[in-house]
């Protein structure tokens, strides 16, 4: 008994969220509605609060608790902090959009707390069940956030679509779960990489099950041919709710990549890793292809998020501690950016009006110099170009590809970067080379929104001429 | 003599569930479902899977399929439009399966293919299943299964969110407003002048 409870310090923050989310939901059904800020500020409290938990608790050195279901690492950490971080931001940017159309319950913020647990459980999990569980309760408060808007048949239909098809992939990961622990006779990740690597375990089931799993990661991952449910999804849901999938999300997706295939399978890095390269490939030249003919910003931004999953993979499958990091870098730095990207979209919306065409940026620059500058800043960091944050993220990735000699992934991905380039650079166009829009009012935006959007996309611009603290940190939790 | 009965448990489950998809009525498909969940649970009863037998039948078949039931007879579902488009999705369908097929068989066709090679942790003798389960479950296991208690709590808050409509639209009396209610909330005096015949 004593021997399960050791360093039980490490999983404070876990319960900590837990406990948060049942206090959330009680004070948010007896409190009356007058005070509803109170529910919002206590969910900003609780991702401090677990921050804080997390930075007091870190782990000296990689431990396993709780019968090796959970792992706390360096790497773990990292993931959370940055999730606690988007997370913030994702509260902020989303308030006066919610309330606008009435959808400010306390649900959503019950729902997207539960989400960040089980995104926080998947980055810490060390076992096929919690990384499962991790992944359905992230997954499911995800599917019901879509669905908020539940008048709108858009938002349904995504629901829809995200429901169904989500259980296909949890599925097939199942399955492919199944086989894996038919082949190697246990469940936890570390058991499981020890019997690959001894050799003791059925190749050719193992080869079936890692198939199984690759599907239902790209799945989730939202990587070509896998990828049907990711623009719909962005396009129908309400743009706080993309916000909240096109950030955070991807974070957790790194984690599960990290877990499964490096913790849990990396003796079968040649397997996955040819596995990647073609869904690498495909992803960056679907994604930023079509993403060139899309008229809606949401639709685009779904597109360019395919492409960057893409080249993230590219990271993953060097399979290499540098290739992981330049990997983890890029997660990082794509979800700060498509943060920051669909803040603006909320910021551009205003009740009874959303900015979803791209056409709506036409003019900023005259409307508001300083947003047109931000997003200025999003749009070159999403394309690459130096001294943005993008830049440094791609070359990251790109270099380890060079460095492992794989020099015709890397042309291609500097080829499909170049072609993706055009539909940044067209927003931008429009922000400052078109007349707005007539009867386009002034921006109007709480303080707090302000300020964390200008952050947000200093932060690219900064983090952009001092790449190497990133870095380093993402090294180091590797 | 075990074997002869799995082979037999294991013939109507294959045959129940191809019927699951081809049999044209819901009603029916259903049916044949808890067949087939019946015939796996015999399954596991061979295993000495007990506990997880008895589950399977207590809730899948006593509980999800009856309600899967009553909403397939509550929704009136035409059967024309289940079909619509089967030709046109058979091609491609049928396809994909071919192809899906021909790779597991390769697979399991390739040499030095052994599948009984792992055993799985070999469970304890003296002490029944549902027991052994038991005693994993609030231990080894500790973790997942507190998730799943969170992931319950997501399944209620997310049902109620999408389905609860606070504004009421069925009409009910409030009896402490009726008896509060006074004569001028209800009646109203008017002076007119009196109007003579003409």
């Amino acid at each position: 008994m004593t021997a399960a409870l050791n360093h039980l310090h490490l999983f404070v923050p876990e319960i900590f969220v837990a406990s948060m989310i049942c206090i959330i939901l009680l004070v948010d059904a007896y409190v009356p509605k007058a005070i509803n800020a109170l529910t919002h500020q206590l969910s900003q409290a609780t991702v401090i609060g677990a921050a804080l938990l997390t930075l007091l608790n870190q782990p000296t050195e990689t431990t396993l608790l709780l019968h090796n279901t959970f792992v706390s690492d360096s790497l773990s950490v990292t993931l959370k902090m940055a999730m606690y971080v988007l997370m913030f931001g994702v509260f902020v940017y989303s308030r006066s959009y919610l309330q606008q159309r009435g959808l400010l319950k306390g649900e959503y913020y019950v729902l997207a707390l539960c989400a960040l647990l089980g995104m926080m459980v998947l980055a810490s999990a060390a076992h096929f069940l919690s990384l499962y569980m991790g992944l359905e309760l992230m997954a499911l408060s995800i599917y019901a956030l879509v669905a908020l808007n539940r008048d709108s048949a858009q938002s349904s239909e995504a629901a829809m679509k995200y429901f169904i098809l989500g259980a296909l992939a949890s599925g097939l990961l199942l399955y492919g779960i199944s086989m894996i622990y038919g082949a190697t006779g246990t469940l936890e990740l570390k058991a499981v990489s020890d019997v690959i690597a001894e050799g003791k375990a059925e190749s050719k089931l193992l080869l079936l099950g890692i198939t199984f799993i690759m599907v239902g990661l790209a799945f989730k991952l939202g990587v070509v041919p896998f990828h049907m449910w990711v623009p719909d999804i962005y396009q129908g849901s309400p743009t706080a709710i993309t916000l909240l999938i096109a950030s955070v999300p991807k974070i957790a997706g790194f984690a599960m990549l990290m877990r499964l295939l490096v913790d849990g399978m990396s003796g079968l890095h040649s397997t996955w890793g040819d596995m990647l390269i073609i869904l690498a490939v495909l992803s960056m030249a679907l994604g930023n292809i079509v993403a060139i003919a899309q008229t809606n910003i949401k639709r685009m931004l779904a597109y360019s998020t395919i492409s960057h999953m893409g080249f993230l993979s590219l990271g993953m499958l060097v399979g290499t501690n540098e290739g992981y990091a330049a990997a983890l870098f890029y997660t990082l730095v794509y979800a700060l950016m498509s943060l920051g990207g669909f803040g603006m979209i909320i910021l551009l919306s205003r009740s009874g009006f959303e900015a979803e065409n791209i056409e709506d940026f036409k003019g900023l620059n005259k409307r508001s110099p300083w947003y047109a500058f931000m997003m200025l800043i999003l749009m070159l960091s999403m394309a690459g170009v130096p001294p943005m944050l993008g830049f440094w993220a791609k070359l990251a990735v790109i270099s380890q590809i060079v460095n492992a000699h794989m020099y015709v992934l890397a042309v291609m991905a500097v080829l499909f970067s170049v072609i993706g380039m055009y539909y940044y650079l067209r927003i931008i166009k429009y922000m400052y080379f078109d007349a707005p829009a007539e009867n386009s009012p002034e921006i109007e935006a709480n303080t707090d929104m302000r300020w964390t959007l200008s952050l947000n996309a200093l932060a690219v611009l900064g983090l952009g001429l001092f790449p190497h603290t990133l870095l380093q940190l993402c090294q180091n939790s590797l | 003599m075990t074997s002869l009965v799995f082979y037999i448990f294991a013939t109507i489950l294959i045959f129940a569930a191809i019927r699951v998809v081809t049999v044209k009525n819901p009603v029916h498909a259903s049916l044949f479902l808890v067949l087939a969940f019946f015939t796996s649970a015999g399954i596991w009863l061979l295993l000495e899977a007990e506990f997880l037998a008895i589950t399977l039948v207590l809730v899948y078949v006593g509980a999800v399929m009856v309600l899967f039931l009553f909403v397939i007879m509550m929704l009136d579902i035409d059967h024309k439009t289940l079909r619509e488009g089967f030709g046109r999705y058979f091609a491609i369908g049928s396809f994909v399966a071919v192809v899906v097929l021909l790779e597991l068989y390769m697979v399991f066709k390739a040499k030095g293919s052994d599948l009984a090679t792992t055993t799985a942790k070999a469970m304890a003798e003296d002490v029944p299943n549902t027991v052994a389960l038991g005693k994993v479950l609030y231990t080894d296991y500790l973790y997942p299964f507190e998730l799943a208690a969170m992931l319950l709590l997501v399944a209620m808050v997310a049902a109620i969110t999408l389905t609860m409509r606070p504004r009421r639209s069925n009409k009910y009396q409030e009896p402490s407003k009726q008896v509060e209610v006074k004569a001028s909330d209800r009646l109203k005096v008017l002076k007119m002048p009196a109007e003579k015949a003409e």
